[in-house]
């Protein structure tokens, strides 16, 4: 067991291409963390130089109390999850589990016993003598974690891991993913781009973009304080509606002719300037007596939930409301804001601008 | 996925197979069909008359001392050739697989030999190996190492294989090296993760991987190996000295038309197709089969 930090990683490509632009973070031991961003922000480099499969061109990796920048991958004692499993093809599910430990002098019957066990965990001594090919997705992805959890490693890296299942069997490896985890208490750090995945697996959510990290923090927080219109939009599906304001004063903002009230909001704002106004899909609660009038579009039904698309003062927006809650051949919706719920973004760079 | 195109008539697709069924018939199965009723023929000395002797022809040369012993030598000679050719294509395959910039320069470079003729390869090889004016055998000569193709026949033997292995090595190096990159890098990763060291990982994961290139191309280096290093020889032993470097396929040759004989020459050479005949089923029951993991 150990803890990973990293201080200013960064990674530099021939040609002057910088993927990581100087990362830190600190993961507990134990701690489940959970790396997020649109393709292309960095986030699989960055997993890849704590597995040692990238050099890390300037900065600190490490693992527990050793400094890993210039160990091999074999002797940092991680475990790797990859994308498309990379299960050795030409060797059976036993085989494949064991080869790990094989490569490192581990007697027989040790190896024997330990395969088995995480065979067992994972509901796979059914098919040990199996060729990967002749698997399901799901049973290649159990082998996959069970090659990882066979070594008993300090630290699990997952690229990734979820995105070649169909919808239904990503929900269930979730699930079963989270589970293993905290009962082998084993630092995990899981890069996905998937926003359900990152909220749901995590106790520390590092979102990023462009090869920075744009907020980490527990996964609720992120969602309910994001630091930028990025992650606002990002996290959260369907996305926080953002839309053009003006400030009207303190504690009050504009959206076309509409006045909303915020309760947070930075003190140097100052009435005429240009604000974005992020608003969660689900925190405009409809009620009858509330006093906001949206002009209805189309209704989408999702059958717990309906989407009402709309335009509020003039800014196209997405609620969400639980179904039957609305007729649905409703025109106009009365809504009601917790002034606590409405964030509010730099024009410029899109930070918050939060108190 | 695979299309299927349907044709709305018979003619058409039967036209567009035409030019190489015709190309076919033509240049293998009439020869082919001649060579089988020329082996059951004999001819007198001076070609006025032919006589029709059924498998005795086969038989004459089958037992043969002179003839198995150049069975033994094309054996000997095909092992050879495939082992040289394929060797140092992995390698060089190995190698060329980890050069990220500039890779096709290397490629290329590379790959040229394969258009050489076998005739210049062979003309190449014995001037490099040439007793009295050869670069190689300069240098040879300097180290204490006593050489000679001319005289010696297994210095012979060894600058056909040589020559003809050169040759083959770029086609085996396309072959392999497609091969390596088509083994996914995560698999390559997951074995460094997993702790195997380089070698380990040649030997238990890319070679395994690997294993359809190269029986694919063990057969294919055999066919090689039999039926297209004539010219190779051609123009640099010609069989010699002796009988040293006389390989099935020219003994054919100097069986038919140096020496005259052509219904053995015919028997010879129906021998040999065969031995291809019986490689190809091997390599269509093995190759595409069982050796796939």
């Amino acid at each position: 067991m150990a803890d990973v930090s990293l201080t200013n990683v960064r990674k530099v490509y021939a040609g002057n291409v910088e993927a990581v632009k100087g990362v830190s973070f600190d993961i507990p031991d134990g701690g489940f963390c959970v790396l997020v961003g649109p393709s292309g922000c960095g986030k699989s480099t960055l997993l890849r130089m704590v597995a040692g499969l990238e050099a890390i061109t300037s900065g600190e990796c490490r693992i527990g109390a050793r400094v890993v920048n210039e160990v091999e991958p074999a002797d940092r004692d991680i475990a790797m999850v990859f994308q498309n499993y990379a299960l050795y093809p030409h060797m059976s599910v036993y085989e494949n589990m064991a080869y790990g430990l094989r490569n490192r002098g581990t007697p027989k019957d040790e190896i024997d016993r330990r395969v088995k066990e995480a065979a067992g965990i994972l509901a796979i001594e059914s098919f040990l003598d199996r060729k990967p090919r002749a698997l399901s997705g799901g049973q290649r992805q159990r082998v996959a974690m069970g090659r990882a959890i066979v070594r008993k490693p300090q630290v699990f890296l997952f690229d990734e891991p979820l995105s070649n299942l169909d919808a239904k069997l990503r929900v269930q490896m979730r699930v079963e993913i989270k589970k293993l985890q905290r009962a082998l208490g084993v630092t995990s750090i899981y890069v996905t781009h998937d926003q359900v995945e990152a909220m749901t697996l995590s106790d520390k959510l590092v979102v990023m973009s462009n090869g920075r990290v744009e907020q980490m923090g527990v996964p609720n927080e992120v969602y309910r304080k994001p630091a930028s219109k990025f992650v606002a939009t990002f996290i959260g599906s369907p996305p926080m509606n953002i839309a053009k304001g003006v400030v009207r004063g303190p504690g009050a903002v504009a959206v076309g002719d509409v006045v909303l009230p915020v309760s947070d909001m930075a003190a140097d704002l100052k009435p005429g300037d240009a604000i974005e106004v992020g608003l969660r899909p689900e925190d405009l609660i409809v009620r009858g007596d509330g006093s906001l009038t949206m002009q209805v579009d189309f209704i989408e039904e999702l059958g717990a939930t309906q989407l009402f698309h709309g335009t509020l003062g003039g800014a196209h927006l997405v609620i969400q409301a639980a179904s039957g809650l609305v007729p649905s051949e409703s025109k106009t919706l009365n809504l009601a804001i917790d002034p606590a719920k409405v964030h509010l973004f730099d024009v410029g760079t899109g930070a918050r601008r939060g108190r | 996925m695979e299309r299927k195109v349907v044709f709305p008539g018979m003619l058409l697709p039967y036209a567009l197979l035409a030019p190489q069924i015709l190309i076919i018939l033509v240049f293998f199965y009439v020869p082919a069909g001649q060579a089988l009723w020329m082996s059951t023929l004999l001819q007198d000395p001076l070609g006025l008359s032919v006589q029709f002797v059924g498998l005795e022809n086969f038989q004459t040369v089958l037992s043969d001392p002179a003839y198995r012993q150049t069975i033994a030598r094309t054996m000997f000679f095909s092992v050879a050739v495939t082992v040289c050719a394929m060797v140092p294509a992995v390698l060089l395959a190995l190698m060329a697989d980890r050069v990220v910039r500039g890779a096709m320069p290397y490629k290329t470079i590379l790959i040229i030999p394969y258009a050489i003729a076998p005739a210049v390869a062979g003309a190449l090889w014995l001037f490099l190996f040439n007793p009295s004016v050869g670069v190689v055998s300069y240098y040879m000569g300097r180290l204490g190492l006593d050489w000679n193709p001319k005289i010696d026949g297994s210095h012979a033997m060894w600058l056909i294989i040589i020559a003809s292995a050169w040759k083959q090595i770029a086609y085996n190096f396309v072959f392999f090296l497609a091969g390596l990159q088509s083994i996914p890098k995560s698999l390559i990763e997951a074995a460094q993760i997993d702790g195997a060291s380089p070698r380990r990982r040649f030997w238990t994961i890319i070679f395994p991987l690997l294993s359809p290139t190269t029986f694919f191309l063990i057969v294919v280096n055999f066919v090689y190996a039999f039926f297209e290093t004539f010219g190779v020889i051609h123009a640099a032993t010609q069989g010699g000295p002796g009988k040293s470097t006389e390989i099935m396929i020219y003994k054919v040759w100097y069986d038919g038309f140096i020496a005259q004989d052509l219904g053995r020459s015919a028997a010879q050479s129906v021998i040999l197709m065969a031995i291809v005949v019986a490689l190809t089923v091997v390599q269509f029951r093995f190759v595409e089969r069982k050796v796939h993991y």
